[in-house]
Protein backbone atom coordinates (compact mmCIF):
# COMPACT_ATOMS: atom_id res chain seq x y z
CA UNK A 1 0.00 0.00 0.00
CA UNK A 2 3.17 2.39 1.04
CA UNK A 3 4.68 1.55 -2.32
CA UNK A 4 1.56 1.95 -4.32
CA UNK A 5 1.14 5.58 -3.31
CA UNK A 6 5.25 6.23 -3.77
CA UNK A 7 4.66 5.00 -7.28
CA UNK A 8 1.51 7.50 -7.50
CA UNK A 9 3.74 10.28 -6.30
CA UNK A 10 6.15 9.88 -8.79
CA UNK A 11 4.10 9.19 -11.72
CA UNK A 12 1.95 12.68 -10.74
CA UNK A 13 5.56 14.21 -10.48
CA UNK A 14 6.68 12.99 -13.84
CA UNK A 15 3.28 14.18 -15.16
CA UNK A 16 3.06 17.70 -14.00
CA UNK A 17 6.42 18.58 -15.40
CA UNK A 18 4.87 17.25 -18.19
CA UNK A 19 2.42 19.66 -18.07
CA UNK A 20 5.33 22.14 -17.21
CA UNK A 21 6.99 21.65 -20.20
CA UNK A 22 4.06 22.03 -22.33
CA UNK A 23 2.96 25.00 -21.29
CA UNK A 24 6.28 26.70 -21.11
CA UNK A 25 6.12 25.62 -24.91
CA UNK A 26 2.61 26.75 -25.60
CA UNK A 27 2.50 29.85 -23.10
CA UNK A 28 3.08 33.67 -24.67
CA UNK A 29 5.20 35.45 -22.54
CA UNK A 30 2.78 36.73 -20.27
CA UNK A 31 1.20 33.22 -19.20
CA UNK A 32 4.30 32.36 -18.73
CA UNK A 33 4.80 35.26 -16.25
CA UNK A 34 1.85 34.50 -14.39
CA UNK A 35 2.86 30.66 -14.22
CA UNK A 36 6.31 31.61 -12.79
CA UNK A 37 4.25 33.97 -10.07
CA UNK A 38 2.50 30.85 -8.92
CA UNK A 39 5.52 29.00 -8.36
CA UNK A 40 7.31 31.73 -6.41
CA UNK A 41 4.20 32.42 -4.37
CA UNK A 42 3.61 28.58 -3.42
CA UNK A 43 7.39 29.40 -2.31
CA UNK A 44 6.70 32.00 -0.42
CA UNK A 45 3.17 30.57 1.08
CA UNK A 46 4.75 27.55 2.34
CA UNK A 47 7.60 29.96 4.39
CA UNK A 48 4.80 31.86 5.91
CA UNK A 49 2.84 29.09 6.65
CA UNK A 50 5.83 26.82 8.27
CA UNK A 51 6.17 30.53 10.48
CA UNK A 52 2.59 31.42 10.87
CA UNK A 53 0.72 28.13 10.14
CA UNK A 54 2.28 25.25 11.62
CA UNK A 55 4.76 26.71 14.49
CA UNK A 56 1.43 29.30 15.31
CA UNK A 57 4.13 32.59 15.41
CA UNK A 58 1.98 35.54 14.34
CA UNK A 59 5.06 37.13 12.10
CA UNK A 60 4.02 39.63 9.19
CA UNK A 61 7.89 40.37 8.20
CA UNK A 62 7.95 38.35 5.14
CA UNK A 63 8.35 41.68 3.04
CA UNK A 64 11.60 42.40 4.78
CA UNK A 65 13.10 38.63 4.49
CA UNK A 66 12.05 38.75 0.74
CA UNK A 67 13.76 42.24 0.72
CA UNK A 68 16.84 40.87 1.82
CA UNK A 69 16.78 37.77 -0.16
CA UNK A 70 16.08 40.06 -3.38
CA UNK A 71 18.38 42.47 -2.98
CA UNK A 72 21.43 40.04 -2.22
CA UNK A 73 20.84 38.05 -5.40
CA UNK A 74 20.78 41.28 -7.27
CA UNK A 75 23.81 42.39 -6.01
CA UNK A 76 25.55 38.82 -6.64
CA UNK A 77 24.44 38.36 -10.20
CA UNK A 78 24.64 42.16 -11.68
CA UNK A 79 27.72 42.27 -13.88
CA UNK A 80 30.22 44.92 -13.31
CA UNK A 81 29.59 47.39 -16.16
CA UNK A 82 25.46 47.07 -14.93
CA UNK A 83 26.52 47.82 -11.40
CA UNK A 84 28.21 51.23 -12.55
CA UNK A 85 25.35 52.17 -14.75
CA UNK A 86 22.63 51.39 -11.74
CA UNK A 87 24.89 52.81 -8.97
CA UNK A 88 25.63 56.22 -11.29
CA UNK A 89 24.61 58.24 -8.32
CA UNK A 90 26.82 57.06 -5.87
CA UNK A 91 29.48 54.30 -6.56
CA UNK A 92 28.49 50.71 -4.78
CA UNK A 93 30.74 49.31 -2.13
CA UNK A 94 34.14 48.43 -3.39
CA UNK A 95 34.11 44.64 -2.39
CA UNK A 96 31.05 44.14 -4.45
CA UNK A 97 31.92 45.64 -7.49
CA UNK A 98 33.32 43.28 -9.02
CA UNK A 99 31.95 40.16 -8.38
CA UNK A 100 29.19 38.12 -10.36
CA UNK A 101 28.03 34.66 -9.60
CA UNK A 102 25.74 32.50 -11.47
CA UNK A 103 22.42 32.66 -10.12
CA UNK A 104 22.05 28.75 -8.46
CA UNK A 105 24.86 30.46 -5.77
CA UNK A 106 23.33 33.53 -5.46
CA UNK A 107 19.71 32.30 -4.92
CA UNK A 108 21.39 29.95 -2.21
CA UNK A 109 23.48 33.03 -0.47
CA UNK A 110 20.20 35.09 -0.77
CA UNK A 111 18.47 32.38 0.88
CA UNK A 112 21.47 32.26 3.51
CA UNK A 113 21.26 35.99 3.81
CA UNK A 114 17.65 36.15 4.80
CA UNK A 115 18.10 33.00 7.17
CA UNK A 116 20.72 34.41 8.55
CA UNK A 117 18.94 37.70 9.50
CA UNK A 118 15.87 35.99 10.63
CA UNK A 119 18.20 33.94 13.12
CA UNK A 120 19.20 36.86 14.69
CA UNK A 121 16.27 38.61 15.11
CA UNK A 122 15.19 35.27 16.11
CA UNK A 123 16.06 35.64 19.85
CA UNK A 124 14.82 39.30 20.83
CA UNK A 125 11.71 39.06 18.90
CA UNK A 126 10.20 35.38 19.27
CA UNK A 127 10.40 36.12 23.38
CA UNK A 128 7.24 37.64 22.06
CA UNK A 129 3.52 36.58 21.73
CA UNK A 130 0.91 36.98 19.40
CA UNK A 131 0.06 41.15 18.21
CA UNK A 132 3.26 41.90 20.23
CA UNK A 133 5.06 39.47 18.12
CA UNK A 134 2.84 40.24 14.85
CA UNK A 135 3.91 44.07 15.63
CA UNK A 136 7.20 43.29 16.12
CA UNK A 137 8.37 41.39 12.75
CA UNK A 138 5.84 44.24 10.87
CA UNK A 139 8.64 46.96 12.60
CA UNK A 140 11.38 45.09 11.16
CA UNK A 141 10.27 44.60 7.99
CA UNK A 142 9.72 48.08 7.60
CA UNK A 143 13.08 48.80 9.41
CA UNK A 144 14.83 46.92 6.62
CA UNK A 145 12.77 49.07 4.33
CA UNK A 146 14.22 52.34 5.61
CA UNK A 147 17.79 50.86 5.94
CA UNK A 148 17.47 49.72 2.17
CA UNK A 149 16.13 52.79 0.96
CA UNK A 150 18.78 55.07 2.74
CA UNK A 151 21.87 52.67 2.00
CA UNK A 152 22.90 54.42 -1.34
CA UNK A 153 26.13 52.36 -1.94
CA UNK A 154 24.58 49.13 -1.20
CA UNK A 155 21.21 49.13 -2.58
CA UNK A 156 21.14 52.30 -4.16
CA UNK A 157 18.50 53.80 -2.55
CA UNK A 158 15.48 54.49 -3.60
CA UNK A 159 16.72 54.35 -7.54
CA UNK A 160 15.87 50.68 -6.84
CA UNK A 161 17.89 48.19 -9.48
CA UNK A 162 16.84 47.74 -13.00
CA UNK A 163 17.60 45.61 -15.41
CA UNK A 164 18.66 42.50 -13.22
CA UNK A 165 19.16 39.29 -15.40
CA UNK A 166 15.87 37.35 -15.42
CA UNK A 167 16.85 34.04 -14.69
CA UNK A 168 13.34 32.93 -13.36
CA UNK A 169 12.41 30.76 -15.87
CA UNK A 170 9.54 27.75 -15.51
CA UNK A 171 12.22 25.21 -14.14
CA UNK A 172 13.55 27.88 -11.56
CA UNK A 173 10.16 28.84 -10.38
CA UNK A 174 8.93 25.55 -10.04
CA UNK A 175 12.21 23.50 -9.15
CA UNK A 176 11.70 25.74 -6.13
CA UNK A 177 8.56 25.29 -5.30
CA UNK A 178 8.07 21.24 -5.98
CA UNK A 179 11.22 20.98 -4.01
CA UNK A 180 9.71 23.73 -1.02
CA UNK A 181 6.80 21.62 -1.33
CA UNK A 182 8.60 18.09 -0.94
CA UNK A 183 10.69 19.58 2.26
CA UNK A 184 7.85 20.82 3.84
CA UNK A 185 6.12 17.34 3.69
CA UNK A 186 9.17 15.60 5.23
CA UNK A 187 9.84 17.95 7.43
CA UNK A 188 5.77 17.93 8.58
CA UNK A 189 5.59 14.73 8.68
CA UNK A 190 8.24 13.87 11.02
CA UNK A 191 9.29 14.49 14.46
CA UNK A 192 10.24 17.92 14.07
CA UNK A 193 6.93 18.61 11.91
CA UNK A 194 5.07 16.99 15.37
CA UNK A 195 7.09 19.54 17.57
CA UNK A 196 6.27 22.57 15.82
CA UNK A 197 2.58 21.42 15.51
CA UNK A 198 2.80 20.88 19.33
CA UNK A 199 4.05 24.15 20.23
CA UNK A 200 1.24 26.13 18.17
CA UNK A 201 -1.32 23.69 19.49
CA UNK A 202 -0.03 24.46 23.74
CA UNK A 203 3.16 25.68 24.60
CA UNK A 204 2.82 25.01 28.29
CA UNK A 205 1.88 21.17 27.15
CA UNK A 206 4.38 21.25 24.59
CA UNK A 207 7.27 22.36 27.14
CA UNK A 208 6.20 20.05 29.28
CA UNK A 209 6.25 17.23 26.91
CA UNK A 210 10.37 18.19 26.94
CA UNK A 211 10.31 20.38 23.81
CA UNK A 212 12.68 22.99 24.02
CA UNK A 213 10.26 25.64 22.98
CA UNK A 214 12.87 28.24 22.15
CA UNK A 215 15.26 26.66 20.11
CA UNK A 216 12.37 25.26 17.96
CA UNK A 217 10.41 28.43 17.44
CA UNK A 218 14.15 29.86 16.04
CA UNK A 219 14.78 26.95 13.84
CA UNK A 220 11.13 27.31 11.93
CA UNK A 221 11.35 30.76 12.15
CA UNK A 222 15.36 30.75 10.47
CA UNK A 223 13.87 28.40 8.01
CA UNK A 224 11.36 30.57 7.15
CA UNK A 225 13.19 33.08 6.70
CA UNK A 226 15.44 31.41 4.42
CA UNK A 227 12.56 30.75 2.06
CA UNK A 228 11.19 34.17 2.51
CA UNK A 229 14.56 35.16 1.14
CA UNK A 230 14.76 32.69 -2.11
CA UNK A 231 11.46 33.61 -3.10
CA UNK A 232 12.35 37.18 -2.98
CA UNK A 233 15.43 36.65 -4.91
CA UNK A 234 13.17 34.58 -7.60
CA UNK A 235 10.68 37.61 -7.77
CA UNK A 236 14.04 39.97 -8.54
CA UNK A 237 15.19 37.67 -11.26
CA UNK A 238 11.42 37.56 -12.57
CA UNK A 239 10.37 41.10 -13.06
CA UNK A 240 14.22 42.62 -13.33
CA UNK A 241 13.43 45.48 -11.68
CA UNK A 242 13.60 45.87 -7.85
CA UNK A 243 12.82 49.07 -5.71
CA UNK A 244 12.50 49.24 -1.66
CA UNK A 245 9.05 50.24 -2.37
CA UNK A 246 7.72 47.38 -3.63
CA UNK A 247 8.31 45.75 -0.21
CA UNK A 248 6.13 47.20 1.36
CA UNK A 249 3.29 45.81 4.01
CA UNK A 250 0.97 45.12 0.85
CA UNK A 251 3.36 42.20 -0.06
CA UNK A 252 3.31 40.37 3.20
CA UNK A 253 -0.44 40.68 3.43
CA UNK A 254 -0.95 39.08 -0.30
CA UNK A 255 1.05 36.14 1.45
CA UNK A 256 -0.79 35.77 4.18
CA UNK A 257 -3.94 35.84 2.46
CA UNK A 258 -2.62 33.04 0.67
CA UNK A 259 -1.97 31.15 3.76
CA UNK A 260 -5.36 31.85 5.68
CA UNK A 261 -7.34 30.67 2.42
CA UNK A 262 -5.42 27.90 1.55
CA UNK A 263 -5.66 27.05 5.14
CA UNK A 264 -3.44 27.81 8.10
CA UNK A 265 -1.28 24.93 8.58
CA UNK A 266 -2.29 23.42 5.71
CA UNK A 267 0.96 22.47 2.84
CA UNK A 268 -2.24 21.13 0.10
CA UNK A 269 -3.81 24.45 0.77
CA UNK A 270 -1.54 26.83 0.43
CA UNK A 271 -0.23 25.38 -3.03
CA UNK A 272 -3.94 25.54 -4.01
CA UNK A 273 -4.69 28.97 -2.80
CA UNK A 274 -1.21 30.24 -4.01
CA UNK A 275 -2.23 29.55 -7.53
CA UNK A 276 -5.71 30.68 -7.26
CA UNK A 277 -4.84 33.90 -6.08
CA UNK A 278 -2.08 34.41 -7.92
CA UNK A 279 -4.54 33.61 -11.15
CA UNK A 280 -7.55 35.52 -10.09
CA UNK A 281 -5.29 38.40 -9.35
CA UNK A 282 -4.35 38.73 -12.79
CA UNK A 283 -8.38 38.23 -13.94
CA UNK A 284 -9.04 40.66 -11.57
CA UNK A 285 -7.05 43.11 -13.32
CA UNK A 286 -9.36 44.34 -15.43
CA UNK A 287 -11.59 45.50 -12.75
CA UNK A 288 -8.35 48.05 -12.36
CA UNK A 289 -8.81 49.23 -16.35
CA UNK A 290 -11.59 50.85 -18.14
CA UNK A 291 -14.41 48.01 -18.99
CA UNK A 292 -16.50 48.36 -22.15
CA UNK A 293 -19.31 46.12 -21.82
CA UNK A 294 -21.24 46.76 -25.10
CA UNK A 295 -23.98 48.98 -24.51
CA UNK A 296 -22.09 50.40 -21.09
CA UNK A 297 -18.39 51.74 -20.61
CA UNK A 298 -17.17 51.73 -16.65
CA UNK A 299 -14.38 53.44 -16.38
CA UNK A 300 -11.70 51.52 -14.29
CA UNK A 301 -10.83 52.52 -10.65
CA UNK A 302 -7.24 51.63 -9.51
CA UNK A 303 -7.26 49.23 -6.75
CA UNK A 304 -11.06 48.20 -7.60
CA UNK A 305 -9.25 44.38 -7.64
CA UNK A 306 -7.79 44.83 -4.20
CA UNK A 307 -11.18 46.03 -3.26
CA UNK A 308 -13.13 42.76 -4.87
CA UNK A 309 -10.34 40.53 -3.36
CA UNK A 310 -10.46 41.98 0.31
CA UNK A 311 -14.44 41.34 0.07
CA UNK A 312 -13.37 37.41 -0.99
CA UNK A 313 -11.29 36.80 1.63
CA UNK A 314 -13.66 38.25 4.41
CA UNK A 315 -16.49 36.22 2.44
CA UNK A 316 -13.53 33.21 3.25
CA UNK A 317 -13.25 34.34 6.90
CA UNK A 318 -17.05 34.07 7.26
CA UNK A 319 -17.61 30.98 6.20
CA UNK A 320 -14.80 29.05 5.79
CA UNK A 321 -12.94 30.30 8.68
CA UNK A 322 -10.50 27.76 8.65
CA UNK A 323 -9.93 28.15 4.68
CA UNK A 324 -10.28 25.95 1.90
CA UNK A 325 -8.48 22.72 3.50
CA UNK A 326 -8.20 23.58 7.47
CA UNK A 327 -4.96 21.66 8.67
CA UNK A 328 -5.99 18.53 6.39
CA UNK A 329 -3.37 17.32 3.79
CA UNK A 330 -4.52 15.67 0.63
CA UNK A 331 -3.62 11.59 0.30
CA UNK A 332 -3.59 9.35 -1.65
CA UNK A 333 -5.92 7.44 0.38
CA UNK A 334 -8.93 10.01 -0.68
CA UNK A 335 -8.64 8.21 -3.94
CA UNK A 336 -7.92 4.85 -3.08
CA UNK A 337 -10.12 4.79 -0.69
CA UNK A 338 -12.89 6.53 -2.77
CA UNK A 339 -12.07 3.64 -5.51
CA UNK A 340 -12.14 0.66 -2.78
CA UNK A 341 -15.77 1.76 -1.08
CA UNK A 342 -17.35 1.97 -4.81
CA UNK A 343 -15.94 -1.40 -5.76
CA UNK A 344 -17.27 -2.67 -2.66
CA UNK A 345 -21.03 -0.91 -3.22
CA UNK A 346 -20.56 -2.67 -6.67
CA UNK A 347 -19.69 -6.27 -5.72
CA UNK B 1 16.55 5.87 47.90
CA UNK B 2 14.95 9.18 47.85
CA UNK B 3 14.01 10.34 44.19
CA UNK B 4 12.32 13.60 44.37
CA UNK B 5 12.63 15.51 47.99
CA UNK B 6 12.19 19.75 48.50
CA UNK B 7 13.37 21.77 51.01
CA UNK B 8 11.59 25.10 52.34
CA UNK B 9 9.33 24.98 49.13
CA UNK B 10 7.82 28.28 48.87
CA UNK B 11 6.17 30.31 46.13
CA UNK B 12 4.52 34.18 46.48
CA UNK B 13 2.16 35.98 44.32
CA UNK B 14 2.48 39.02 45.07
CA UNK B 15 0.91 39.38 48.88
CA UNK B 16 -0.54 35.75 48.75
CA UNK B 17 1.74 32.81 49.75
CA UNK B 18 0.38 30.27 47.77
CA UNK B 19 2.81 27.55 48.78
CA UNK B 20 5.00 27.57 52.15
CA UNK B 21 7.72 25.67 53.40
CA UNK B 22 6.81 23.24 51.38
CA UNK B 23 9.37 20.05 52.45
CA UNK B 24 8.64 16.31 51.09
CA UNK B 25 10.99 13.27 50.44
CA UNK B 26 9.77 10.52 47.85
CA UNK B 27 11.29 7.32 47.36
CA UNK B 28 11.48 5.36 44.08
CA UNK B 29 8.58 3.33 43.43
CA UNK B 30 6.14 4.63 46.12
CA UNK B 31 3.16 6.34 45.06
CA UNK B 32 2.37 9.29 47.06
CA UNK B 33 -0.45 11.81 47.42
CA UNK B 34 -1.20 15.74 47.86
CA UNK B 35 -4.19 15.96 49.11
CA UNK B 36 -5.73 19.66 50.33
CA UNK B 37 -9.08 21.67 49.28
CA UNK B 38 -9.14 24.03 46.66
CA UNK B 39 -6.79 26.44 46.12
CA UNK B 40 -4.76 24.95 49.15
CA UNK B 41 -1.43 26.02 46.85
CA UNK B 42 -1.37 22.34 45.06
CA UNK B 43 -1.03 22.70 41.33
CA UNK B 44 1.59 25.32 42.70
CA UNK B 45 3.65 22.63 43.84
CA UNK B 46 3.42 21.02 40.76
CA UNK B 47 4.47 23.86 38.85
CA UNK B 48 7.62 24.85 41.01
CA UNK B 49 8.83 20.91 40.65
CA UNK B 50 8.39 20.93 36.72
CA UNK B 51 10.15 24.15 36.44
CA UNK B 52 7.03 25.66 35.61
CA UNK B 53 6.93 28.36 38.50
CA UNK B 54 10.25 29.76 40.06
CA UNK B 55 10.30 28.67 43.49
CA UNK B 56 10.84 32.21 45.44
CA UNK B 57 12.60 30.30 48.01
CA UNK B 58 13.87 27.21 48.51
CA UNK B 59 15.10 24.18 46.84
CA UNK B 60 14.58 20.50 44.89
CA UNK B 61 16.40 17.67 44.09
CA UNK B 62 15.71 15.05 41.99
CA UNK B 63 17.81 11.99 41.44
CA UNK B 64 20.84 13.39 43.93
CA UNK B 65 20.79 16.73 41.25
CA UNK B 66 19.79 20.11 42.49
CA UNK B 67 16.83 20.68 40.06
CA UNK B 68 15.70 24.06 41.31
CA UNK B 69 14.78 27.56 38.66
CA UNK B 70 15.88 24.48 35.58
CA UNK B 71 13.60 25.19 32.94
CA UNK B 72 10.51 22.70 32.41
CA UNK B 73 11.25 21.14 29.38
CA UNK B 74 14.80 20.44 31.09
CA UNK B 75 13.03 19.03 34.00
CA UNK B 76 11.32 16.41 31.95
CA UNK B 77 14.57 15.33 29.90
CA UNK B 78 15.68 14.48 33.89
CA UNK B 79 12.52 12.07 34.20
CA UNK B 80 10.04 14.16 35.56
CA UNK B 81 6.62 13.69 33.63
CA UNK B 82 3.17 15.80 34.24
CA UNK B 83 -0.49 15.44 33.46
CA UNK B 84 -2.34 19.01 33.64
CA UNK B 85 -5.49 19.65 36.24
CA UNK B 86 -7.08 20.91 32.87
CA UNK B 87 -6.20 18.64 30.36
CA UNK B 88 -3.56 20.48 28.00
CA UNK B 89 -3.41 17.81 24.63
CA UNK B 90 -2.26 18.84 21.54
CA UNK B 91 -6.18 19.06 20.05
CA UNK B 92 -5.58 19.60 16.78
CA UNK B 93 -3.58 16.56 16.71
CA UNK B 94 -4.44 12.68 16.48
CA UNK B 95 -4.45 11.15 19.38
CA UNK B 96 -1.18 8.86 17.92
CA UNK B 97 0.85 12.07 17.25
CA UNK B 98 -0.17 13.79 20.42
CA UNK B 99 1.69 10.59 22.12
CA UNK B 100 4.19 10.22 19.02
CA UNK B 101 5.46 14.13 19.69
CA UNK B 102 6.17 13.26 23.68
CA UNK B 103 9.16 11.04 22.33
CA UNK B 104 10.78 14.04 20.26
CA UNK B 105 12.69 14.95 23.28
CA UNK B 106 14.89 11.39 22.72
CA UNK B 107 15.48 12.08 19.34
CA UNK B 108 18.94 11.88 17.97
CA UNK B 109 18.88 13.39 14.74
CA UNK B 110 19.42 17.02 14.03
CA UNK B 111 16.69 18.54 11.82
CA UNK B 112 18.25 17.98 8.25
CA UNK B 113 18.64 14.31 9.35
CA UNK B 114 15.49 13.92 9.85
CA UNK B 115 13.93 15.59 6.92
CA UNK B 116 16.39 13.43 4.45
CA UNK B 117 15.25 10.46 6.61
CA UNK B 118 18.31 8.74 7.12
CA UNK B 119 18.15 5.24 7.90
CA UNK B 120 19.52 6.26 11.93
CA UNK B 121 16.15 8.85 11.44
CA UNK B 122 13.89 6.03 10.48
CA UNK B 123 15.38 3.78 12.94
CA UNK B 124 14.35 6.28 15.24
CA UNK B 125 10.90 7.10 14.20
CA UNK B 126 10.10 3.02 13.84
CA UNK B 127 10.74 2.84 17.23
CA UNK B 128 8.93 5.52 18.40
CA UNK B 129 5.61 4.59 16.38
CA UNK B 130 5.97 1.35 17.95
CA UNK B 131 6.79 2.30 21.61
CA UNK B 132 3.60 4.57 21.05
CA UNK B 133 1.12 1.90 20.14
CA UNK B 134 2.38 0.17 22.83
CA UNK B 135 1.60 3.00 25.19
CA UNK B 136 -1.88 3.70 23.40
CA UNK B 137 -2.77 -0.51 23.95
CA UNK B 138 -2.06 0.08 27.67
CA UNK B 139 -4.52 2.35 28.12
CA UNK B 140 -6.85 1.14 25.43
CA UNK B 141 -6.47 4.01 23.04
CA UNK B 142 -5.07 2.09 20.14
CA UNK B 143 -8.76 1.73 18.26
CA UNK B 144 -9.16 5.11 18.23
CA UNK B 145 -5.36 6.60 17.19
CA UNK B 146 -6.37 8.45 14.23
CA UNK B 147 -8.84 10.61 15.33
CA UNK B 148 -8.40 13.77 16.64
CA UNK B 149 -7.39 14.67 19.90
CA UNK B 150 -10.11 16.57 21.07
CA UNK B 151 -12.86 14.59 19.22
CA UNK B 152 -12.35 11.90 22.50
CA UNK B 153 -14.68 11.48 25.36
CA UNK B 154 -13.35 13.26 28.35
CA UNK B 155 -12.10 10.03 30.40
CA UNK B 156 -10.39 8.79 27.19
CA UNK B 157 -8.28 12.31 26.97
CA UNK B 158 -7.41 12.10 30.72
CA UNK B 159 -5.68 8.10 29.61
CA UNK B 160 -4.44 10.07 26.33
CA UNK B 161 -2.90 12.28 29.02
CA UNK B 162 -1.49 9.66 30.61
CA UNK B 163 0.34 7.90 27.79
CA UNK B 164 1.40 11.37 26.41
CA UNK B 165 3.50 11.72 29.84
CA UNK B 166 4.16 8.04 29.74
CA UNK B 167 6.15 8.73 26.47
CA UNK B 168 8.32 10.94 27.76
CA UNK B 169 9.95 7.98 29.34
CA UNK B 170 9.90 9.48 32.85
CA UNK B 171 10.76 8.28 36.56
CA UNK B 172 8.30 10.41 38.14
CA UNK B 173 4.91 10.94 37.16
CA UNK B 174 2.81 13.75 38.22
CA UNK B 175 -0.87 13.58 38.36
CA UNK B 176 -2.69 16.73 38.79
CA UNK B 177 -6.26 15.57 39.50
CA UNK B 178 -6.45 12.59 37.26
CA UNK B 179 -9.65 11.63 39.10
CA UNK B 180 -11.56 14.66 38.24
CA UNK B 181 -14.81 14.92 36.96
CA UNK B 182 -15.30 10.87 37.27
CA UNK B 183 -17.88 8.79 39.57
CA UNK B 184 -16.50 6.97 42.10
CA UNK B 185 -16.72 3.40 40.07
CA UNK B 186 -14.67 5.47 37.61
CA UNK B 187 -12.39 6.64 40.04
CA UNK B 188 -11.49 3.22 41.85
CA UNK B 189 -10.79 1.88 38.31
CA UNK B 190 -8.23 4.78 37.41
CA UNK B 191 -6.52 3.82 40.76
CA UNK B 192 -5.71 0.29 40.23
CA UNK B 193 -4.62 1.06 36.78
CA UNK B 194 -2.31 3.91 38.12
CA UNK B 195 -1.08 1.37 40.59
CA UNK B 196 -0.45 -1.00 37.47
CA UNK B 197 1.39 1.45 35.18
CA UNK B 198 4.05 1.97 38.57
CA UNK B 199 4.36 -1.69 38.41
CA UNK B 200 4.65 -2.11 35.12
CA UNK B 201 7.01 0.61 34.32
CA UNK B 202 9.11 0.90 37.62
CA UNK B 203 7.63 4.33 38.18
CA UNK B 204 7.45 6.59 40.97
CA UNK B 205 3.91 8.16 41.25
CA UNK B 206 2.89 11.63 43.39
CA UNK B 207 -0.59 12.55 42.98
CA UNK B 208 -2.84 15.44 43.58
CA UNK B 209 -6.58 14.31 44.87
CA UNK B 210 -9.24 16.69 45.95
CA UNK B 211 -11.10 14.00 47.58
CA UNK B 212 -9.25 12.65 50.34
CA UNK B 213 -10.99 9.20 50.04
CA UNK B 214 -9.78 8.09 46.54
CA UNK B 215 -6.13 8.19 47.40
CA UNK B 216 -6.44 6.43 50.72
CA UNK B 217 -6.75 2.88 48.80
CA UNK B 218 -3.82 3.66 46.71
CA UNK B 219 -1.16 5.86 48.02
CA UNK B 220 1.36 4.92 50.14
CA UNK B 221 2.30 8.24 51.96
CA UNK B 222 0.25 11.04 51.92
CA UNK B 223 1.09 15.23 52.40
CA UNK B 224 -1.99 17.63 53.02
CA UNK B 225 -2.10 21.14 52.48
CA UNK B 226 -4.11 23.82 53.47
CA UNK B 227 -3.70 27.20 52.84
CA UNK B 228 -0.02 27.01 51.33
CA UNK B 229 0.79 25.02 54.87
CA UNK B 230 1.57 21.15 55.33
CA UNK B 231 -1.08 20.47 57.91
CA UNK B 232 -0.17 16.70 58.02
CA UNK B 233 1.74 14.17 56.37
CA UNK B 234 2.21 10.36 56.48
CA UNK B 235 0.06 6.76 55.96
CA UNK B 236 -3.31 6.91 54.96
CA UNK B 237 -4.26 5.58 58.30
CA UNK B 238 -2.60 8.47 60.05
CA UNK B 239 -4.31 11.31 57.69
CA UNK B 240 -7.56 9.72 58.05
CA UNK B 241 -7.43 10.39 61.96
CA UNK B 242 -5.54 13.80 62.02
CA UNK B 243 -7.65 16.34 63.53
CA UNK B 244 -6.22 18.93 61.61
CA UNK B 245 -7.04 17.03 58.60
CA UNK B 246 -10.76 16.71 59.18
CA UNK B 247 -10.80 20.72 60.46
CA UNK B 248 -9.65 21.29 56.79
CA UNK B 249 -11.94 19.07 54.80
CA UNK B 250 -15.25 19.72 57.12
CA UNK B 251 -15.67 23.11 55.89
CA UNK B 252 -15.38 21.70 51.82
CA UNK B 253 -16.53 18.23 51.12
N1 LIG C 1 -0.07 32.26 38.35
C1 LIG C 1 -0.70 32.65 39.48
N2 LIG C 1 -0.79 33.96 39.78
C2 LIG C 1 -1.40 34.36 40.91
N3 LIG C 1 -1.96 33.53 41.80
C3 LIG C 1 -1.91 32.21 41.56
C4 LIG C 1 -1.26 31.69 40.39
N4 LIG C 1 -1.35 30.34 40.41
C5 LIG C 1 -2.01 30.02 41.53
N5 LIG C 1 -2.34 31.13 42.23
C6 LIG C 1 -3.04 31.16 43.52
O1 LIG C 1 -2.36 30.31 44.40
C7 LIG C 1 -3.29 29.60 45.20
C8 LIG C 1 -3.08 28.13 45.05
O2 LIG C 1 -3.52 27.72 43.78
P1 LIG C 1 -3.37 26.24 43.24
O3 LIG C 1 -1.98 25.79 43.47
O4 LIG C 1 -3.87 26.20 41.87
O5 LIG C 1 -4.37 25.45 44.22
P2 LIG C 1 -4.90 23.97 44.13
O6 LIG C 1 -4.24 23.28 42.99
O7 LIG C 1 -4.52 23.37 45.46
O8 LIG C 1 -6.37 24.03 43.99
C9 LIG C 1 -4.68 30.07 44.79
O9 LIG C 1 -5.10 31.07 45.70
C10 LIG C 1 -4.46 30.63 43.43
O10 LIG C 1 -5.38 31.66 43.14
MG1 LIG D 1 -5.06 22.47 41.35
Amino acid sequence: MKDKRKILTIISLILFVILLFIMNRTFDSYEIRILNLCGIYVVLGLSLNLINGFTGLFSLGHAGFMAIGAYTSAIFTMSPELKQMNYYLKPIIPIFKNIQLPFLPSLLIAGLMAGLIGFLIAAPVLRLKDDYLAIATLGFSEIIRVVFTNTQSLTNGALGLKGLPKYTNVWWSWGMAIGTVIFMVLLIKGSYGRALMAIREDEIAAEAMGIDLFRHKIISFTIGSFLAGVGGALLAHLLGTIDPLMFRFLLTFNILLIVVLGGIGSITGTVISAVVVTVLMEFLRVLDGTMDLGFIRISGIPGMRMVVFSALLMFVILFYQRGIMGTKEFTWDWILNRKKKYTQIKG
Amino acid sequence: MSLLRTNNLTKKFGGLTAVSKFAMDIKEMEIVGLIGPNGAGKTTVFNMLTGVYKPTKGSIFFDGRDITGIKSHEVTKLGIARTFQNIRLFKELSVLDNVLVANHLRLKSNILFSVLRTPNYIRQEKHMYEKSMELLKEVGLDDVKDEMASSLPYGKQRRLEIARALATDPKILLLDEPAAGMNPQESFELMEFIHDIRDKFDLTIFMIEHHMQVVMGVCEKIYVLDHGVTIAEGTPKEIQNDEKVIEAYLGVD
